[in-house]
């Protein structure tokens, strides 16, 4: 899924502390703000220039944008210009194709209709890897569910039942873009069904409200009065919009908080993990082996090297690129791949089943044994939870044989 | 010329190991500086391979590379930041860099479901919703209508969001790296909605334009039409070249001064309508929540910022005391930079920095102060102005009306203590 900037995401990584150290201080500083105001003080005046006030006044009233003034030279552009007779018609199957958004009426909204009953193993199959079985997000994922009333607190949760203010947007967004890497391939009752059991994980509707165009009106979203429009323009522009002081702008200055102390700075090398994947994918493999095990990945490569067929057809290859795709909201693989919701897939074609290190395999998964052979990974790709009941991925399968050939050629060609 | 030659890639170099080095280098300086040379510099008074031997011929590298010296100046991201690097932020190297231009190879890149490849015979461009005639373009159409030129900073609304509740990240190219500066040719927005004709949208003053991207995300933003009339364009080059595939080749949207998450990528389609779609990007992000836990909606124009890029946390002062220059960047989404203020105090006293050129408008503007270190601490910070008289404010002004929970819009006076042995480091002050 599109998921947010989790801006202060370290808690779920282990730096949750240090964060809430420098919420801490920061919260501190907030304090301390009224008593260091006179960096605005009046001071000489260099600069702007004169007429800056009334640039300013004049910005000002076109930042309150939403009541929009359309200047009259703009509308008059538009009658005058002559055409270019570029382009084509654009015909109703084509904007029917692509005019899909949906408006916080409902406008856009197609026939169709489903229950959180109904939603539930869709849910568990389509989202649940990043979204969690009950909308709570599984690591850095989204959050769907929870957070009522947290907005004002510290650390806010913005959910859908807590934050969005329109169904619409949560009904656009599943249709549009959703699920992660296989967007557009759900049924409009898929979504009404999947939009409804976001919305009972909410506490927002009963299991068998009956989601529609006709039911639209009785969801009522949390935070709908949540917003107001841009207002920077008179809470902040008038005040900050004034000639900076220049010298003795504050008596005392201290340090109150230091980036160093939180350390959550990315390094700049490489590491470890990262520095070992580096080194398996070397050329001189010999020299830069890790020490650990050698003997090991010398023999999963030789497994791999008489399992392998001559090579995999570039064709099949390059259709199993596309398919893949399908797989890459979880899966990695080429160089610098590294374990994500699912474990990295270089070589995994005649590997070991449940065969890379660092991974948490379900137990499942973890107990069963043999490689991946060409048609072990077949059956498994089918249906992934017949195959392995237990596993903890999320997938429901590839349909078609030709997608699963095809995909296990391309993973033939990432060694 | 083949033979390896003695420079180890600074690239290799832990950040921490770079500083340490930095700072035995800086004590290195001092004495070279301080006193006369040892003696005569072998790189001067001995024959050096390249001056023997012969260079790579022309086409060593069709479309070439940055020299391999300069293999740490690249986009980095924020592992920690986001689940996976397919819907994440990488961040411009903006602390090795100088001049405005943003080298398209290293401009940050911002995807939401990866960067697609979309090849210009497959590309259409659709306009549809309260226009005269819907209408679809191919790429060549659009390369057949009046093209203008300009240059425009990007920045996305989060830059500098890690730094609401504290200083956190210690790099210039993580707390302000969000950000690129391009020229773009593209066809005006209102030429293309000219095309499709407006008539039977009536009363322009209340209409929109909603605008969505290609990809897998299907982001998409309402725009009002004021700005849809006004200064967007529908770009096709950058810098000179086709757009890079991250950029949102071949089509993408520039929205001057406005946050970068409007400026949609892979442009497909522009819908005029009677209202704000609503979209995922516009209600569950891109919204700016306040301490009382309302949010600000529509929050578009990127607000006057600066930072000192050099000095920084990952581009300390190696010299030794002397003659040095401050250098740092300006821009502002209400129009052009008129001045870059720099304190070396923390914010108690200031001077004018000079700009290498005149601030242009909703473009990055570069600031130069010339001056001379002795070795002190610095509590180095700048300060932007631009043409509608608006001051960059402090983060505590900023907290004082927006909290700490905003996400978006910092545009905060940021802080560096340069210490005595030349490092910097990303502080808060009083």
């Amino acid at each position: 899924m599109s998921k947010s900037l989790n801006l202060y995401a370290g808690s779920a990584l282990g730096v949750g502390l240090t964060l809430m150290a420098a919420y801490t201080f920061a919260d501190r500083n907030v304090a301390d703000a009224p008593a260091n105001p006179p960096v605005l003080a009046a001071a000489p005046a260099q600069l702007p220039s004169a007429h800056a006030p009334a640039q300013a006044a004049a910005t000002a009233s076109t930042d309150q944008a939403v009541g929009l003034f359309i200047g009259a030279a703009h509308a008059d552009t538009m009658t005058d210009g002559a055409r270019f007779g570029l382009g084509r018609e654009a015909l109703p199957e084509e904007v029917a194709a692509w005019n899909v958004d949906v408006s916080p009426d409902g406008t856009g909204l197609p026939d169709g209709s489903g229950t959180a009953m109904e939603g539930e193993p869709l849910f568990e199959e389509t989202c649940a890897a990043c979204h969690g079985s009950f909308a709570e997000g599984v690591g850095n994922w989204p959050k769907l569910a929870g957070g009522d009333g947290t907005l004002a607190d510290a650390d806010p949760l913005k959910t859908v039942g807590s934050y969005w203010p329109y169904l619409s947007t949560v009904w656009d967004y599943v249709h549009r873009s959703m699920p992660f890497g296989n967007a557009q391939s759900l049924s409009d009752d898929e979504v009404y069904a999947i939009v409804a059991y976001i919305l009972y994980s909410n506490d927002m509707i009963e299991d068998d409200f009956e989601l529609s165009r006709e039911t639209w009106d009785q969801v009522e979203m949390e935070n709908a009065d949540g917003f107001i429009v841009d207002d920077r323009a008179e809470a902040e522009y008038a005040a900050w919009r004034t000639e900076p002081c220049m010298e003795d702008c504050k008596d005392t200055v201290e340090i109150t908080m230091r980036a160093t102390v939180l350390d959550v700075t990315p390094e700049e090398d490489t590491s470890p993990t990262e520095a070992a994947t580096e080194m398996n994918h070397s050329n001189d493999a010999a020299t830069v082996q890790p020490e650990e095990e050698p003997e090991k990945a010398d023999a999963e490569v030789q497994e791999v090297a008489a399992e392998a067929p001559a090579a995999p057809d570039p064709e099949l290859v390059a259709a199993g690129e596309k398919v893949f795709r399908k797989c890459k909201a979880c899966h990695q693989v080429g160089e610098g791949a590294a374990n994500r919701t699912g474990p990295v897939l270089n070589g995994v074609v005649g590997a070991d089943i449940a065969g890379v290190e660092d991974f948490n395999y379900s137990g499942a998964m973890s107990s069963m044994e043999g490689n991946w052979t060409v048609e072990a990974l077949s059956a498994f790709l089918a249906k992934p939870r017949d195959y392995v009941k237990g596993t903890k991925m999320a997938f429901a399968g590839l349909r078609k044989d030709e997608d699963i050939a095809a995909v296990i050629a391309y993973l033939q060609a990432q060694d | 010329m083949s033979d390896t030659p003695s420079e180890k890639s600074p690239g290799l170099a832990s950040r921490r190991q770079f500083l340490s080095g930095a700072a035995a280098l800086g004590a290195g300086a001092v004495a070279a500086t301080g006193a006369r040379a040892a003696g005569p510099d072998p790189l001067i008074t001995e024959v050096q391979d390249w001056a023997t031997g012969l260079g790579d011929g022309v086409d060593a590298t069709p479309y070439g590379l940055p020299i391999r010296f300069e293999d740490d100046v690249i986009r980095r991201n924020v592992d920690w930041l986001t689940a996976d690097t397919i819907s994440s932020i990488n961040f411009t190297p903006i602390h090795a860099l100088d001049g405005t231009i943003t080298p398209a190879g290293c401009a940050f890149e911002r995807h939401h479901s990866g960067a697609i490849e979309l090849a210009k015979d497959d590309y259409r461009l659709m306009i549809n919703g309260l226009v005269d005639r819907p209408l679809v373009f191919t790429y060549a159409d659009l390369e057949r209508f009046p093209r203008e030129q300009q240059v425009y900073f990007c920045e996305c609304a989060a830059n500098t969001g890690m730094e609401w509740a504290g200083a956190q990240l210690n790099g210039v190219q993580f707390t302000h790296g969000m950000i690129h500066n391009m020229e773009y040719t593209g066809v005006p927005l209102r030429t293309l909605l000219a095309e499709a004709g407006l008539d039977l949208a009536g009363d322009l003053s209340e209409k929109w334009v909603y605008v969505e991207g290609a990809d897998a995300s299907s982001n998409g933003r309402s725009i009002p039409m004021d700005k849809a009339l006004d200064d967007v364009l529908v770009a096709f080059k950058a810098n000179g070249e086709a757009l890079r595939k991250e950029h949102g080749y071949p089509v993408r949207l520039v929205v001057p001064g406005w946050e970068g998450n409007m400026w949609v990528k892979w442009l497909r389609r522009i819908e005029v309508t009677d209202r704000p779609v609503e979209s995922r990007e516009e209600t569950s992000k891109y919204t700016d929540t306040l301490a009382d836990g309302t949010s600000r909606k529509w929050t578009w124009v990127m607000d006057a910022k600066s930072v000192v890029t050099s000095p920084s946390p990952q581009a300390p002062i190696t010299h030794g005391p002397g003659p040095m220059v401050i250098t740092g960047m300006a821009w502002s989404g209400h129009g052009k930079i008129t001045r870059v203020d720099v304190s070396k105090d923390g914010g108690k006293t200031w001077e004018t920095a000079r700009l290498a050129q005149d601030g242009a408008n909703k473009a990055l503007a570069r600031f130069y102060l010339d001056t001379t270190w002795e070795g002190e601490d610095w509590l180095l910070q700048s300060r932007a102005i631009d043409e509608t008289g608006y001051v960059q404010p402090t983060k505590a002004q900023l907290r004082a009306v927006r909290g700490l929970n905003s996400i978006y819009h910092n545009n905060c006076i940021q802080t560096w203590h340069v210490k005595a042995n030349g490092e910097a480091e990303n502080v808060e002050v009083s």
